[in-house]
């Protein structure tokens, strides 16, 4: 009896949620138009951290416009959540879900931008993969619908180079005399050994071999909890002077504390980007403290859109995420791709005029995007974000990264921006793309138009 | 009173072994053939046939490979996964790159699949249960290992492969019903031969090593040849439907997306669905499948009022009240719920 009822009553919970789902879509009806959003957020699975902040800063950027009257005051934006759990199959799901309304999408894990590359191309909707992704789709004769804003794995590896170039005693200008300080140096590539880990070994390697270091890889098999042995190797044996530390989610904790285990100073550590955020080295305690980070963009609250949001959105209690994680890294990388994704909505209502904006609008705007110093003075966004400048054949627009430093309680913008090898990069990258546009069969396009 | 065995005569070898004896039966599946070939394709939006459908058929198909494995032969294996990823590889390889035709590179892929899947068979000759277990989840990480690291597999991409477009007699596979047809097609055509495979010689050799396997021995059972062409049949199934997969429904592969999750995953669609049965197979990867972004659809009603980390939550926290809801009620998997209605139906409508 009992059995009967508890299955009539869950049998009865999704019924109704299948009749709610379709009222709901007959109810929406709104005065002003809506930009619709879709974002393909991971709250849950092992990464949470990384994902929970990005969607509630992209999130919450949107209701400050809102909250300001919507895009140019006509166009409010509409955004809703999917979320993957940062599996694949979940992530394409939620692409074809919103496939009809949106017109640019972030897929917010390597796996999911690999798969969702072709699809967006055939369907005109711009792939935004800010920061991950393939490096090598900043090159926009191949890639067109693919912008890797602001800046890629490549730049940020050789920015790496230069940064520890800089602590060795190079004045960062004259990239003649950066071979003299890092000759003979002994640099740790300590990488999860999946897919996204080994995308920088060919950099690392080339760059190697022009300026005189040595480089050697470590290897860590996913998920990386366990590096005793990799990092006896560095340590000891190898006795590396500097280690990057390019791993992911809970592999990131655990070099800190296990360098601070054999002795290595923290403070010649250098993380990757996905490796720099306080959910990543606050369980390593004290270990992490001195421990550096590179960046696309800064850290806190300190900037006038921010305390404007906390103002706005948060004191209209329409946050989206918990208030104590404002400003925190990753909060920070959702608000600015944010606020990027806005400055291109902005730029192509300029020519298509105010409306809803379809993807081949909204990629016009990714490519025509100048962000200059001056506008984002304007934006309020002084130290939070880089100019950019995209074109036909650059969709990458900065480039430069960020350092910051973990001072055991916050991270600190060091108010190093280093700009990367350009030409150097962009060489590997016009190379690789070639090769992929070859094995495709895509002709490149033309950019001299 | 219309669902029943009683005058139904046999009265041919043949009757006598239908796969569906009850006529009811019979005209159900075919009404459901009839469903999945006429009706889904022309009603269904595209959306639903391409995230719920095809994801479905393919998931479908390698819990029955991992069925036949573990339900039928007894022999668990938690790996299953990779070998959904060595067909989707050698599909790639084979179609992509030699330029052989899709549907035998797609059988090819399941061949090699089935080749690896045996000699990863091998150890079940010498252990079994827990034991064996662990063997096969060292395939899991093995096979992750060199698709990664063998860049000639995926072409140097970093483990991820694009699928090419398809073609059959230079007809273009490329719209979401094109894809759906395929899929089904050959789940269809798999499954009926899997189904025929467990009535068979074969399958009652598997099940006589799966319920005790020295007596199986005793009576004549070739352990040897049978253990390992249970590997090799039920990773031929995970490995066309990994290629399925990777080009009806992604359009791309990438390794992280058949980690050993996924291997759990197909374990517990057996469990659920009920180990032993091909029904079971499908009830088991419709509840994996389906169910979780139904439950996830049917929460988006809520995104207004609830804040939206509390909604992602939630959606495993029903999922997983639900597994072990159906695990609690039914410990014979949903297979067994429909064999329970099929005997009430018998009787009905006088139950003694």
């Amino acid at each position: 009896m009992v059995r009967k009822l508890l299955f009539g009553i869950v049998a009865l919970i999704l019924v109704a949620g299948f009749i709610m789902v379709s009222t709901q879509a007959m109810a929406a009806e709104e005065k002003k138009p809506e930009q619709f959003v879709g974002i393909l957020a991971y709250r849950t699975g092992p990464f949470a951290a990384g994902g929970s902040g990005w969607s509630s800063g992209k999130e919450d950027f949107m209701a400050l416009i809102n909250s300001r009257g919507g895009i140019n005051g006509k166009i409010m934006y509409k955004w809703e959540e999917c979320e993957t759990a940062y599996n694949t199959e979940r992530g394409v799901e939620c692409y074809n879900r919103f496939r009809d309304r949106m017109a640019f999408v972030h897929p917010l894990s390597t796996g999911i931008t690999y798969a969702l590359i072709p699809k967006g191309t055939e369907d005109h909707i711009v792939v935004v993969s800010g920061g991950y992704g393939r490096a090598d789709a900043s090159d926009g004769r191949v890639f067109p619908w693919v912008f890797t804003l602001p800046t890629n794995y490549w730049s940020q590896n050789t920015a790496k180079i230069k940064f520890i170039a800089m602590k060795q005693g190079w004045d960062g200008k004259d990239m003649a005399t950066i071979g003299k300080y890092l000759k003979g140096l002994k640099i740790a590539n300590l990488h999860i050994d999946v897919p996204y880990g080994q995308e920088t070994k060919p950099i690392l390697d080339a760059m190697a071999k022009k300026f005189g270091f040595e480089v050697r890889h470590f290897p860590v098999p996913w998920p990386g909890i366990d590096q005793k042995a990799q990092w006896m190797d560095i340590a000891r044996r190898y006795k590396a002077d500097w280690v990057i530390n390019r791993n992911w989610g809970v592999s990131c904790t655990v070099p800190l504390k296990e360098a601070a285990r054999l002795g290595f100073p923290a403070n010649r550590i250098l993380g990757v980007w996905w490796c720099g955020s306080e959910e990543d080295v606050l369980p390593a305690g004290p270990a992490a403290k001195g421990y550096w980070s590179t960046n696309f963009h800064g850290v806190g609250r300190n900037f006038p859109i921010i305390q404007e949001t906390i103002d706005k959105v948060y004191g209209a209690m329409q946050g989206n995420i918990s208030f104590t994680r404002v400003g925190t890294v990753y909060y920070n990388r959702g608000f600015v791709a944010g606020i990027v994704d806005h400055e291109a909505i902005l730029t192509a209502q300029k020519k298509f005029g105010i409306k809803v904006l379809s993807g081949e609008e909204f990629r016009w705007g990714m490519e025509h995007l100048n962000i200059t110093a001056e506008r984002i003075k304007e934006i309020g966004a002084e130290g939070l974000m880089q100019p950019l400048r995209t074109s036909c054949e650059d969709h990458e627009g900065g480039g430069s990264v960020f350092i910051q430093q973990w001072d055991g309680e916050q991270w600190v913008n060091t108010g190093m921006i280093i700009t990367p090898m350009k030409e150097f990069v962009r060489g590997l990258i016009e190379k690789s793309a070639e090769k992929y546009a070859k094995e495709k069969g895509i002709t490149l396009r033309d950019c001299k138009e | 009173m219309f669902y029943r065995e009683c005058s139904n005569f046999k009265d041919s070898y043949a009757s006598d072994m239908a796969i569906f004896p009850i006529p009811l039966d019979r005209w159900g599946f075919i009404f459901m053939l009839f469903m999945a070939f006429v009706i889904i394709p022309m009603f269904a939006s595209e959306y639903l046939i391409a995230n719920i459908i095809i994801p479905f058929y393919c998931f479908a198909l390698a819990a029955f490979g991992l069925n036949l494995l573990a339900g039928y032969a007894g022999q668990i294996s938690i790996g299953h996964a990779a070998f959904m990823a060595v067909g989707a590889y050698a599909t790639f390889n084979l179609y992509g790159r030699l330029g052989v035709p899709l549907i035998p590179s797609i059988l090819g892929g399941g061949l090699i699949s089935a080749a690896v899947g045996a000699l990863f068979g091998l150890p079940s000759l010498r252990i079994k249960g827990f034991y064996l277990a662990i063997a096969t989840l060292a395939s899991q990480f093995l096979i992750e290992w060199v698709i990664v690291h063998v860049k000639w597999i995926s072409g140097g991409v970093f483990g991820t492969i694009e699928a090419p477009k398809m073609f059959i007699f230079g007809f273009a596979i490329d719209t979401a019903v094109r894809k759906y047809y395929l899929a089904l097609c050959i789940m269809a055509v798999l499954m009926t031969l899997g189904k025929n495979l467990v009535r068979g010689q074969l399958g009652r050799n598997w099940m006589a090593i799966r319920d005790v396997d020295y007596a199986a021995e005793i009576i004549g059972v070739n352990l040897y040849r049978d253990k390992l062409t249970a590997f090799a049949v039920s990773t031929f199934y995970a490995g066309v439907a990994g290629a399925l997969l990777c080009f009806c429904y992604l359009g791309a592969a990438n390794i992280e997306g058949f980690s050993v999750l996924v291997s759990f995953a197909l374990m517990g669609m057996i469990i659920i669905g009920g180990l032993g049965t091909v029904l079971g197979s499908f009830l088991g990867a419709g509840f994996f499948v389906m169910l979780p972004i139904a439950i996830n659809q049917s929460l988006g009603s809520f995104m207004e009022v609830v804040p939206a980390d509390i909604l992602s939550n939630i959606e495993s926290i029903i999922f997983g009240g639900l597994i072990v809801f159906f695990l609690i009620v039914e410990p014979y998997g949903m297979a067994r719920l429909w064999h329970t209605i099929k005997d009430k139906m018998r009787l009905w409508p006088f139950p003694y």
